[in-house]
């Protein structure tokens, strides 16, 4: 392995977030029955004419900007010709000689990869083999035509490891400024990648298969393993290589040739006539580079700098932009964000996932995460009352401070109520006290345990403790 | 500049349709009269003329992402030559 070198470049497709397709109003909805999100124009009927959805245009020039692509001052479409049933037109609305970005890269590790453009298309329908249906597929037209962009890498790649982390950082990126929910169980996010070997130091490039059909990150990780190991095995064994696509098979864990009729490349482009072209001019591009922003990379480094959190922490809070604004509200009114991030991320970020609700939704708003912060570090709440109060908080919807305060939650600093409770708990306890008496110090935080029990935990362990000594002592 | 069966057998494939020989070559004739008459475009001198991308001098029509309710996929679906559970049946092809 170590005297060959593995070269990958990567095709990256991602369902923009729109409500409706790219070119008509049928909604982009996932999961509804089949065929019932369709019109003549995604059902490909003759005399229908598309018109371009601007926000998907919005989202992708977000995606190219961010992606340090620059935007085209001229784009347009081109029809990308081949038979398929998933494909009613029999052609695909693309774009070809003039997409909508070029030439951006993402840093990933240190190493940059450079982004060879960013295009713009419409989705396929699905097709369904059942295995009862015998020689029939079943077509599903609801997807036909949702608004996709390809991100397409130079070939920069060299392990499967970097793939893995390049496309973690596209998702993390495409979330983030909500061009995609990048769902790859869903299909908003798919993946292709074209691979080669050489021998270490040479400039040439090897022959390249594509692969298809990887459904998740561990499938990308694993396919190109598998292939790279094939392809050096069989130039060592002193075999051609041919240039090809294969695709993935999850089961068998291989790379599988498609037939070389079900490969043809020649997809005989040529200019949409249907759609008029766009240009993206200086004012457009600025308005867009406002919209974008920080970018999580950007806003991880300045979550360390200024408020000194772990490179771990900073990963967490800013892997999702909702969970990181939610941060940056709640730091702004309370001088520790370490304790802060550690309730973020811990019991809030738990009760979230059990709850099914997002952040912006959650019942604790950041004021109440900074008050109960505040009331921690004075000492008036211990850990395990927040850890109840924000429960039920999630559980009934009232903010987790009135919680507190209607059930009277604060540590119990008044010390005559305390010594009340003390001396109740003795005089109900003769012989921890007589335990106590004849040497036995484990029958104090038996007596503690009585007490903590009687004030449900509220009494303040530090004055309980002391006053509870002194009060052994007294009656000694 | 002739073309050949081949070239037809070529296209059929792309298309995903079988052709008889006799269609092949009455295919082949009678394309390539058309690229013929085509290509007489390439004898006019373009050099100093731009290039048109459309045949409407406008750009960037946009619609807004808004959602209209499908009202006649019932319709679409019934007009298919095969159906069933709402599904478009077609031959089998993997």
């Amino acid at each position: 392995m170590e005297e060959h070198e593995i070269v990958i470049g990567l095709e990256v497709h991602a369902e923009l977030l729109t409500e409706s397709k790219m070119f008509c109003g049928c909604s982009t909805k996932f999961g509804s029955a089949p065929n019932t999100q369709i019109c003549p124009v995604c059902a490909g009927l003759p005399g229908t004419l598309p018109v371009i959805n601007g926000k998907a245009v919005e989202l992708a020039l977000k995606a190219a900007i961010a992606l340090k692509c620059r935007p085209a001052s001229f784009s347009r479409f081109a029809r990308k010709h081949y038979f398929y049933p998933d494909l009613p037109k029999n052609f695909q609305i693309s774009q070809f000689e003039e997409p909508l970005a070029e030439g951006g890269y993402l840093s990933i590790e240190g190493r940059t990869i450079r982004i060879k453009r960013i295009h713009m298309e419409e989705d396929a329908g699905k097709l369904l083999h059942s295995e009862d249906e015998g020689s029939f597929s079943s077509v599903d037209l609801n997807r036909s035509c949702v608004p996709l962009i390809e991100i397409v890498t130079e070939p920069d790649i060299r392990s499967s490891f970097e793939a893995e982390k390049f496309l973690a950082s596209i998702k993390r990126i495409l979330e983030y400024l909500e061009v995609s929910d990048c769902n790859m169980e869903e299909g908003s996010l798919r993946c292709d990648a074209n691979i080669s070997v050489r021998k270490k130091g040479d400039e040439a490039f090897g022959v390249k298969t594509e692969i298809k059909n990887m459904n998740s990150f561990k499938a990308v990780r694993k396919a190109l393993d598998y292939e790279a190991r094939r392809q050096i095995s069989q130039l060592k064994k002193g075999e051609k290589l041919r240039q090809e696509t294969r695709l993935w098979n999850d089961g068998l864990q291989i790379t599988e040739g498609m037939r070389s009729k079900e490969e043809a490349h020649d997809y005989r482009y040529f200019p949409e006539p249907d759609l008029v072209p766009f240009t993206v001019d200086s004012s457009w591009t600025e308005r867009i580079t406002a919209m974008v922003g920080e970018l999580p990379v950007q806003r991880k480094e300045r979550f360390i700098k200024d408020y000194s959190l772990s490179d771990y922490d900073a990963e967490v809070l800013t892997a999702g932009k909702d969970t990181a604004d939610y941060f940056e509200k709640c730091a702004a009114g309370y001088p520790n964000p370490k304790l802060l991030a550690n309730w973020i991320m811990g019991d809030i970020a738990a009760l979230l996932k059990s709850h099914k609700t997002d952040i912006c939704d959650s019942p604790v708003g950041p004021e109440s995460l900074v008050r109960i912060a505040s009331m921690i570090e004075e000492g008036k709440i211990t850990g395990s009352i927040v850890k109840k109060a924000l429960q039920e908080s999630f559980d009934t919807g009232i903010a987790p401070e009135k919680i507190i305060a209607e059930k009277n939650l604060a540590q119990i600093h008044n010390e005559d109520r305390i010594n009340a409770v003390i001396k109740e708990t003795v005089e109900e306890n003769p012989k921890a006290v007589q335990d106590y008496k004849n040497g036995k110090e484990q029958a104090v935080s038996f007596l503690i345990g009585q007490i903590m029990r009687k004030t449900s935990g509220q009494a303040n362990p530090a004055i309980l403790k002391k006053n509870l000594l002194e009060y052994l002592k007294e009656i000694k | 500049m002739g073309i050949k069966k081949e070239d037809i057998e070529y296209l059929g494939n792309l298309a995903r349709i079988g052709l008889t020989d006799e269609e092949k070559e009455r295919f082949a004739k009678e394309l390539e009269k058309i690229i013929y008459y085509v290509s007489q475009l390439s004898e006019v001198s373009t050099e100093k003329i731009p290039p048109v991308w459309h045949v409407l001098p406008v750009t960037n029509v946009f619609r807004e992402d808004g959602v209209e309710k499908s009202s006649c996929s019932e319709e679409i679906l019934s007009g298919a030559p095969d159906e069933s559970d709402g599904f478009f049946k077609v031959p089998r092809i993997i």
